[in-house]
């Protein structure tokens, strides 16, 4: 990998993505392989918001390579409590591990803590910013699936705030992918994401209803309406509930559609989709781990 | 003499920005840091006659040479803008100004969740566009005017 950070899905190139998910793949396929693989190693995880999926499997890909954690613990037990500086906090963690991973609510942070240490930084979500190592195993639960080239994908839900969607819009600008977005009009995506995705040569197709793009999709990725990013309840009460994925709307879908979620969901998804094969929300989350293993293998 | 230099006097040892668009040149001073608290003398024109813009402002710097980094930010506000530096009454240097690739400590970032806004040793720092600049850290594109985040304003 051509990086010491992980800070946005844009600086990754199609090489690098395929090389992680290429020894996702072979992590998945043979576990054992790869433990042991990083014994000694320290992963220092650093989460100043809440999170259940990306500390736990990063807590776990580390330890499955033979490797252990030091996790700062929950903001209020720590001195950022005490008004410590983010540059401040890395700086001092970066001599007791041998890589960070880092979730803030302020956009760029990662970024920021990138330029105070030495030590590889990974983002595991910096506000409404990036989330690459989500993207990573939104890929490789893509590629499994419906495969990343000749892709048609509908990005659903919160566009503006959701870390997830800027991420894989930016990636899948690598592959030939056909890339909808639905949203609200209030949710579209972010002035800075509309530009590279343009800059790439990528057509930014936009929608506001999920039926006007359903029909010709593979995969169909819903994302949350994020109460938390929304300075205003107001707005967020206009948006909340827009959409929701069940089985009466999926009947124009194409029989081999994909539903993805990085979950956590509220009602976007309902439960009845969940046990048909077009459900690929849990798998995805699993797919965490090999693809977090195959990541923490490549840049220690 | 002509008319601009009886409005706007000569200076000796200096700096002159010449070709400001109209009504600029405050915004000029603030980009620079330029608040008369460093004691120098600071002579301006505003709205002058001009063939080329219309009506174009002027500032003229005392006892301080600009360099052309100090300058170039400048170009996001004034491209037309010629830098002057004068030593005896003489100029003895005239460039344009030229846009830089990065502009370092003179924007705020308008996202407030930008982590720049919080208590942090950094600077700002946004990349220069064909149109507009972007916060290097949280990718926020300021497109229009940048006159209202400046820093010192």
């Amino acid at each position: 990998m051509r990086y010491d950070h992980l800070i946005s899905a844009k600086q990754l190139s199609r090489e690098d993505i395929e090389s992680v998910l290429d020894r996702a793949a072979e992590v998945a396929a043979d576990p054992g392989a790869f433990a042991d693989t990083h014994a000694g190693t320290l992963l220092g995880l650093l989460f100043f918001e809440p999170s259940t999926r990306t500390r736990m499997s990063f807590d776990a890909a580390m330890k499955r390579l033979g490797g252990d954690t030091i996790d700062m613990g929950s903001v209020d037990s720590s001195s950022v409590k005490k008004g410590e500086s983010l540059a401040d906090t890395v700086r001092v963690i970066e001599g007791y591990a041998d890589a960070l991973v880092l979730r803030h609510p302020s956009e760029g942070a990662a970024k920021l803590a990138s330029e105070f240490v030495d030590v590889p930084v990974v983002n595991a979500g910096d506000g409404a910013g990036q989330h690459p190592t989500q993207t990573l195993l939104d890929l490789y639960t893509i590629r499994e699936n419906a495969g990343l080239d000749g892709l048609r994908i509908g990005i659903v839900g919160d566009l503006k705030y959701g870390r997830t969607v800027h991420s894989l819009a930016h990636a899948l600008t690598n592959f030939d992918a056909e890339q909808h977005f639905i949203s609200p009009e209030s949710l579209r995506l972010p002035r800075g994401i509309r530009y590279d995705l343009q800059s790439s040569g990528t057509t930014v197709r936009e929608h506001t209803e999920i039926e006007d793009a359903l029909e010709d999709l593979d995969v169909l990725y819903v994302t949350r309406i994020q109460r938390e990013r929304f300075p205003d309840e107001n707005e967020y009460r206009q948006v909340a509930g827009e959409y929701r994925i069940d089985s009466a709307l999926l009947e124009s879908a194409a029989p081999e559609l994909t539903v993805m979620h990085p979950l956590p969901r509220v009602d976007e998804i309902a439960p009845e989709i969940d046990e048909t094969a077009r459900a690929a929300y849990f798998e995805q989350a699993h797919n965490g781990i090999p693809v977090r293993m195959a990541l923490l293998d490549e840049i220690l | 003499m002509t008319d601009t230099e009886l409005r706007v006097s000569k200076i000796e040892n200096g700096t002159v920005i010449d070709h400001v668009p109209g009504g600029e040149a405050l915004t000029v001073l603030a980009i620079l840091g330029i608040d008369g608290s460093g004691g120098e003398v600071v002579s301006i024109g505003m709205n002058v006659p001009s063939d080329r813009l219309g009506k174009k402002d002027i500032v003229k710097i005392e006892g301080r040479e600009l360099s052309q980094a100090e300058v170039d930010v400048l170009s996001l506000i004034a491209p037309e803008a010629t830098i002057n530096i004068v030593r005896a009454f003489e100029v003895i240097e005239k460039h344009h100004v030229t846009r830089p690739e990065t502009v370092r400590g003179v924007l705020s970032c308008p996202n407030a969740n930008c982590i720049t806004t919080e208590n942090e040793p950094v600077e700002s720092r946004f990349d220069v566009l064909d149109a507009g600049v972007r916060c290097v850290y949280c990718e926020t594109i300021i497109d229009g005017s940048i006159a209202s985040h400046i820093h010192s304003t």
